[in-house]
């Protein structure tokens, strides 16, 4: 009598959904229409105004490069449910750290760049321990720690240096190994070649005349692209990244069926604490001084991109993908404005605007995705 | 979804349309960008921002003013490199941080772009980068100046009101002072910030804690203002030795009312309209002075006031 029933071939209460719409719906949608929409915009309006010449490309890549690195530890601690407003004071603290380290403390470059990893990752901990042990909401807690890691940053130049600037890291880095993983150039070579084929211009004058005009891509951008490639990981193929999603979905839900909620928010403080530092670190690298007010404002630049991207504020989802496209969008519209012409005190003014479409976008995405209501 | 997308289009558009209207129209003449390191809260790059008004309508050509927002060196010098990607006839910028500035300021230079250095940095930093030459006030000496006229007044002691104190600039005019009255720069110098009502409230907190205070020494109008009004709540106004870099509206008006003993006119106008002056021949003729220009520092006393005190902001 029962014959063992196939699953019916067309079940008509089941919607159809075609297969390349159900390729696109994905949470990084909203980020790249996004970013399609901005390079076809400044394609159009910034063609030759040198913004896609090998020199404006670098420019641009470099700045969203900057913002992926924080991007990526402020998206995934926004989808366990936090914010982490400390972050650019973490970024002056470390590189003035560095900066002390070797100048006034006489230590290698190598120890200072790891204790001042070791020391603000150790920072990122407390910051996610008192969130969890007080309950207080994270908001909070990192501001406390905004005001507090700044003003210890420009007291301890001062204290030590008289100055809020310090300079002469070059010299320290010079034979050091580990420094440059983080300010050095790869792919020298390569661009060298291109150079003397004249694919890329050449200085025309001065001490660097025939190398190419841009003579390698820079550490910063190689270590952004490794941060995002391992956070899309850890969110989208382990376990761990699960945890993340359930901690910020539904905390208490998430506590019953044994997800360790307070690890995994101590955990995602230290990644975003660890992304810091080596934004400082490349920083401090590249241009050889560190200053007191280096980093300023960055954590909003970095939540803008991760909001940009398509995460939700209240955590629960999101995408590391899409926050570094918002990064890369952020850093296209920043430095393309200026390329367009456009008189620069309106750039807050665009980017409100993108803000505000990037968010609606996201939310239709989301729901379309999601099917919530 | 279609609907959705043409309304994606149509705000799209019409946030692009204000874009298009704002772009410049390319210009006949030559173009410069003027890049500066003062956050959007320092007013006394206005009147730069004039020198260069000025010096575009005089001359026929364009100039653009870029700065970073918040200040951030760090992007101060991604702005500098993607003004020199951008190929303009010449590139004026302030050496705020050596460091920093030095590589997109040489690869600008390298490129062939010309590039005068104003504001901040030393005549060595700036010949060093390969640029033309230095326009500014060296600002240790601009202090030490300062401070050799109040150590003839008897001044032994000082409060400087530093609202900028990551720039090193503005703690070398503290040191100045410092040295030239002979005392130590140690708790003389107050970070104040930014916020004027801050900036008050700091003043006041250090006289009445130490009453011997022999001279206030302001870095700039943001924090002369809010000082002069501390002065006056606290009864000090016109007792303490008072001084200042820098002119406004206030200031002037402090100078009249015998507040401000004088003001150090770095007179930035200079540092605007000459560059470009200086940039355009250079450009268009091959002609060059052949040595740095120094700005300042001019004196502003009582005397000399009311023929200044019209312009303090725009033009002085």
């Amino acid at each position: 009598m029962s014959e063992a029933s196939a699953p019916p071939e067309d079940d008509e209460r089941v919607k159809e959904i075609s297969g390349f719409r159900k390729s696109l719906m994905r949470p990084e949608l909203g980020g790249i229409c996004g970013a399609i929409l901005v390079f076809v915009f400044f394609l159009l309006t910034a063609f030759d105004s040198g913004m896609f010449s090998p020199a404006g490309v670098m420019n641009w890549s470099i700045v969203s490069a900057q913002f992926m690195i924080i991007a990526v530890g402020a998206c995934l601690l926004m989808i366990a449910g936090e914010f982490d407003l400390s972050v650019g004071s973490m970024i002056g603290f470390a590189g003035m750290s560095i900066a002390l380290l070797t100048t006034s403390a006489g230590l290698p470059m190598w120890m200072a760049i790891i204790f001042t990893f070791i020391i603000c990752v150790a920072i990122g901990a407390l910051n996610g321990w008192l969130v969890v042990k007080t309950g207080l909401p994270s908001f909070i807690v990192t501001l406390a720690f905004l005001f507090i890691l700044r003003g210890v940053t420009i007291f301890a130049a001062i204290a030590t240096t008289r100055k809020t600037i310090i300079g002469g890291l070059r010299e320290e880095a010079a034979g050091d190994w580990l420094a440059p993983f983080f300010g050095g150039k790869v792919f020298t070579g390569l661009f060298q070649w291109m150079g003397e084929n004249g694919w890329i211009e050449t200085f025309s004058r001065g001490t660097r005349e025939g190398q190419p005009v841009v003579d390698g891509i820079p550490m910063l951008i190689v270590w952004a692209i490794v941060l995002v490639i391992f956070g899309h990981f850890l969110l989208t193929r382990t376990k761990f990244g699960n945890w993340i999603f359930a901690a910020g979905g539904d905390e208490q839900a998430a506590r019953y069926t044994g997800v360790p909620v307070n690890r995994v928010k101590i955990l995602m403080f230290m990644f975003t604490a660890f992304c810091a530092v080596v934004f400082a670190t490349c920083q401090v690298m590249e241009f050889g001084s560190a200053g007191a007010d280096r980093g300023l404002l960055k954590e909003f630049e970095a939540i803008i991109s991760v909001v940009i991207g398509g995460a939700l504020l209240t955590g629960g989802y999101g995408s590391v993908i899409g926050a570094a496209l918002g990064a890369l969008i952020f850093g296209v519209v920043q430095q393309g404005l200026f390329f367009a012409g456009v008189e620069s005190s309106l750039f807050r003014v665009f980017l409100g605007v993108i803000l505000l479409l990037a968010v609606i976008l996201n939310t239709y995405i989301r729901r379309a995705i999601t099917g919530e209501k | 979804m279609k609907s959705f997308m043409k309304k994606v289009a149509f705000a799209t558009a019409m946030a692009a349309a204000p874009l298009m209207a704002a772009s410049t129209a390319s210009a006949d003449g030559e173009r410069y960008v003027f890049v500066s390191h003062a956050p959007d809260s320092d007013s006394w790059w206005n009147t730069i921002k004039t020198a260069l008004g000025v010096a575009e309508g005089q001359l026929g050509v364009t100039v653009e003013y870029r700065n970073p927002p918040t200040g951030d060196i760090g992007d101060m010098a991604r702005i500098v490199e993607q003004a020199a990607a951008s190929g303009p006839d010449g590139i004026i910028v302030s050496i705020a941080d050596f460091d920093a500035l030095s590589g997109p300021i040489r690869d600008a230079v390298d490129q062939g772009i010309p590039v005068i250095t104003v504001n901040s940095g030393t005549h060595e930093q700036s010949a060093s980068m390969g640029a033309l030459m230095h326009i500014g006030q060296p600002e240790y000496d601009a202090g030490n100046a300062a401070g050799m006229r109040a150590a003839k007044a008897g001044v032994k002691s000082f409060l400087c009101v530093n609202h900028y104190i990551t720039n090193g600039a503005s703690v070398e005019r503290c040191q100045g002072f410092a040295d030239a009255i002979g005392a130590d720069l140690g708790n003389q110098m107050i970070d104040s910030g930014q916020d004027p009502a801050e900036i008050k409230n700091k003043v006041l907190a250090y006289l009445s804690a130490n009453p011997d205070t022999g001279a206030v020494l302001t870095l700039g109008p943001t924090s002369a203002a809010p000082t002069i009004n501390a002065l006056k709540e606290n009864g000090m106004a016109g007792d303490i030795y008072f001084g200042t870099f820098d002119l406004s509206a206030e200031i002037a008006t402090g100078i009249k009312e015998d507040i401000i003993s004088w003001a150090i006119d770095q007179q930035p106008f200079f540092q605007g309209y000459l560059p470009i002056v200086l940039l355009t021949n250079y450009n268009r003729y091959g002609l060059l002075v052949p040595h740095n220009i120094n700005s300042g520092p001019g004196f502003v006393t009582k005397d000399t006031i009311d023929a200044v005190a019209d312009m303090a902001g725009e033009f002085r």
